[in-house]
């Protein structure tokens, strides 16, 4: 073999280099092309058509100095805060319930889970009328008697958010659950029944030995939570339209309208590059410490 | 009793009703109502009337059923000019999931495939560019792809989405197979080759039969994804071409005229009933396949 002339390299597993050219044109073009002219053009004064005259810093200025833009990152921070701390322990819960070899175990994970399965939109639209002042929650309760009861998340520009995360916590904490429960299912029994002998209570057997244990879980949980968290938009579409006034606006949003409703590119292509760096914040050490460590650990 | 004491043999009886069960069932049935409530709300409000809607309780049953918001919400209620109803959004999303569907997968089996039976010189770096794309907010990405479209004159049509879809599905379907591949043993592979067959040769007749199962689950998962898609939808197609999530979406959140609660909550329905269908038939596999998903972290 090794005495045999190879032949040329760039037809060397020709076939699969065919079959291959959808993946190799969507990462050169897609996901690296159009990267980069977004990140370039963020720089330039791109108003209703793109063009290359640079401004420097200039949209990026303009950026934070919007208040729509500041309430769209402060509504990403509330939302994402509260919604990976309430994912997390809400899925950890449900799992850690439902692991206690209990009767329905598959009826309730279904039960769990099929929001899962609903658009953002369907979600946003449920929850909109469920929360609607007039007729929805609050009207029933006022119905029952206490008529100064006030629950109306999506009028109140002060809580409107936390409505959203309520629809955003039933759509995908069953998500979480599933995945917590997976990670508990591959806890070794052993470790139950040595902590059982020292007579460690349960809690603190799942406070200091199951979640150490279930690191790995937690890290793409949290990964998948984040990374969901970024793209929020159909939810806040469907459900309060980013309203009221521009109390529930997200990043994704304000792209969104920047380019296709006020026509005014530059903006759009500075928020999303923005956008972009706050992926990047958590993908890089995550993939430092997935990919990296591995290779240095083997 | 105390006098005459009786010596108990055997395991003791387990009582149902112990503290324990109590709150863990409690619990879980506090949990299984948070979850369903809203299902049960939309179906509940989709069969009463106005009338009834706006005198009534949210959570109380219909005293009178009526099937007619249903009907008005799948054939005439109204989007800007258009009144057909949901239909037509359904009818699109068929016409795009289909194709979608089709394409996404066959690339990205394929492309699992070659990864793992043929890698070429730099395979690996174009998958793990693959992989991070994933996590690339579309935003980013949106307005180039209209300008890419636009010179292909694919911009507003059925086509230029289904090949969005084939192309932001391509991550993750392309590791689940290349998973799926690589736990296929090397031997059954150089066997084939020794045997002559090519390429094509083994994906079609080896590869192939073997991934059913996981074939099944991609089409779960892209069949779910698509279907609920909002973005690329509204972005890339046009008003009568639509999906049904933007057209459901539309006629909710109109402006103009009264609210119909119970039209839009059986047009909310409507929109939602392919993937939940979908979830409760497919149960386990389903389940698989979100969790495929998730393993893209």
């Amino acid at each position: 073999m090794a005495q045999s002339v190879r032949p040329n390299t760039l037809f060397r597993n020709l076939n699969a280099k065919i079959a291959a050219m959808p993946m190799i044109i969507t990462v050169l073009v897609i996901f690296v092309g159009c990267t980069i002219w977004t990140v370039v053009h963020s720089f330039t004064k791109s108003r209703m058509l793109p063009k290359l005259e640079f401004v420097g810093f200039d949209q990026y200025e303009r950026l934070w100095g919007t208040s729509r833009w500041l309430i769209s990152i402060e509504n990403l921070f509330i939302y994402g805060a509260c919604s990976l701390v309430l994912s997390l322990v809400i899925g950890f819960i449900l799992a850690a319930l439902l692991d206690q070899k209990i009767r329905f175990e598959n009826t309730l994970r279904s039960i769990i889970l099929f929001p899962f399965a609903l658009s953002f939109v369907v979600t946003g639209l449920i929850w909109q009328w469920i929360l609607n002042p007039d007729l929805g929650i609050q009207s029933v309760v006022r119905d029952l008697g206490w008529t100064s009861f006030a629950f109306d998340p999506l009028y109140n520009p002060d809580i409107v958010i936390y409505g959203v995360l309520i629809a955003g916590i039933w759509q995908g904490s069953g998500l979480i659950m599933v995945l917590m429960l997976a990670g508990l299912r591959g806890i070794d029994e052993d470790i139950w029944n040595a902590s059982r002998i020292d007579g460690i209570p349960k809690w603190k057997t799942y406070l200091f030995i199951v979640i150490p244990m279930m690191k790995p879980v937690f890290v793409t949980a949290i990964v998948l939570i984040t990374s969901g968290i970024v793209k929020v938009y159909d939810l806040i579409i469907a459900q309060t339209g980013g309203g009221p006034g521009i109390a529930s606006e997200v990043p994704a949003k304000y792209v969104m309208d920047s380019m296709f409703l006020k026509q005014n590119l530059g903006q759009g292509f500075a928020a999303s590059t923005m956008m972009l760096l706050c992926v990047l914040i958590i993908i890089i050490p995550y993939a430092y410490l997935e990919f990296g460590g591995r290779r240095n650990g083997k | 009793m105390a006098n005459n004491p009786i010596i108990p043999n055997g395991p003791k009886p387990k009582s149902i009703f112990t503290t324990r069960n109590i709150l863990l069932y409690g619990t879980l049935l506090i949990v299984a109502i948070y979850y369903i409530l809203p299902l049960y709300v939309m179906i509940v409000t989709s069969l009463k009337g106005m009338p009834e809607i706006r005198l009534g309780n949210i959570f109380a049953p219909p005293l009178e059923v009526t099937f007619e918001p249903w009907v008005k919400a799948w054939s005439t209620a109204c989007t800007g000019l258009n009144c057909d109803g949901l239909s037509r959004g359904f009818w699109n999303s068929v016409q795009i999931l289909i194709p979608s569907v089709f394409l996404s997968i066959v690339i990205a089996s394929v492309n699992g495939y070659a990864l793992v039976n043929w890698k070429f010189k730099g395979s690996e770096i174009f998958f793990a560019v693959l992989l991070f794309g994933a996590f690339i907010p579309y935003q980013v990405m949106i307005y180039p792809i209209v300008i890419l479209l636009r010179e292909m004159g694919l911009m507003g049509s059925l086509w230029g989405l289904v090949l969005v879809h084939t192309v932001f599905g391509m991550p993750i379907l392309t590791l689940l197979f290349r998973n799926y591949f690589s736990s296929v043993p090397e031997e059954l592979f150089k066997a084939a080759r020794i045997d002559g067959a090519g390429f094509w040769g083994i994906y079609f007749h080896i590869m192939l039969p073997m991934a059913i199962p996981i074939f099944v689950v991609a089409m779960i998962l892209q069949v779910t994804g698509i279907w609920n898609d909002f973005l690329f939808g509204v972005i890339y197609t046009k008003p009568d071409i639509y999906p049904m999530t933007v057209q459901l979406n539309n006629i909710v959140n109109s402006v103009q005229g009264v609210k119909e609660y119970n039209v839009n909550m059986a047009a909310t329905l409507l929109t939602g009933l392919v993937p939940l269908i979908l979830y409760f038939v497919s149960g386990k596999l389903f389940v698989r396949g979100i969790a495929a998903g998730a393993v893209k972290g």
